[in-house]
């Protein structure tokens, strides 16, 4: 038996284990072209996730949390993630600096302490996650 | 599929698209498919230091779900092809 869940993928249930397989789904074309490639991909809710596509090393996948000039890397494993969650996929390239400068790395600690408190700032405007994402079709 | 056949041959050409996030990113037109997802290459986003996670950036596929424009070259834009096309596929469908 098999259930199609969307455009992208299927889930075999008669055997209670599941398979991802990718049918031919435009992300899927894409993402064929972007295999051991690093790619960054910013989800609906705002957040930005960062990892190699299909290669098997010890970093996976992991979020990036941005608030204000600091930023946090938080590793996350092996992550697939649903279709409709897509903002963009973006191709990061290897040699170049992935953020500015400027911006110092800090524990996962503190960066939580810095997004509650709402000090993040770009410019004169707040940053949140939820300001950086995408509700439903406005 | 009158804006998928008006996108393809808008290939190549540099626009801009903004995404309903407010992101605004510059580049060419790789390709276009049927939901109106984008492929842009040689990216630059539009206000880089409120998106720093894009630096690196030079190539995306972006969601089609998630465009709010496509800001095009005027000279891109033939109106009166546009105005046939509409009227065709209103006729039609």
């Amino acid at each position: 038996m098999q259930r199609r869940l969307d455009s992208s993928s299927i889930v075999d249930l008669h055997q209670g284990r599941s398979w991802h397989y990718l049918m031919k789904s435009p992300e899927d074309i894409y993402l064929s072209t972007s295999l051991d490639k690093k790619l960054l991909v910013l989800l609906r809710d705002g957040r930005k996730l960062l990892g190699i596509l299909r290669s098997f090393d010890q970093f996976g996948a992991y979020e990036r949390v941005i608030v204000s000039d600091l930023y946090c890397d938080i590793p996350l494993g092996l992550y697939v993630i649903r279709g409709e969650n897509v903002v963009l996929i973006g191709e990061l390239e290897l040699e170049k600096e992935e953020l500015p400068p400027h911006m110092t790395p800090v524990s996962e600690a503190e960066i939580k302490k810095g997004s509650e408190g709402g000090e993040g700032c770009y410019g004169s405007q707040g940053y949140n996650e939820k300001k950086d994402g995408i509700s439903g079709y406005d | 599929m009158l804006f998928f056949s008006y996108f393809k041959d808008l290939v190549g050409r540099e626009v801009t698209v903004e995404l309903k996030n407010d992101l605004a990113i510059r580049g060419t037109l790789h390709s276009v498919d049927q939901y109106l997802n984008i492929k842009l290459e040689n990216t630059r986003v539009v206000d880089q230091d409120k998106f720093p996670h894009m630096l690196s950036v030079r190539n995306c596929f972006i969601r089609g779900s998630v465009v709010r424009y496509v800001q095009l070259p005027p000279d891109g834009v033939d109106i009166e092809l546009l105005h046939d096309a509409t009227r065709r596929e209103a006729r039609g469908g």
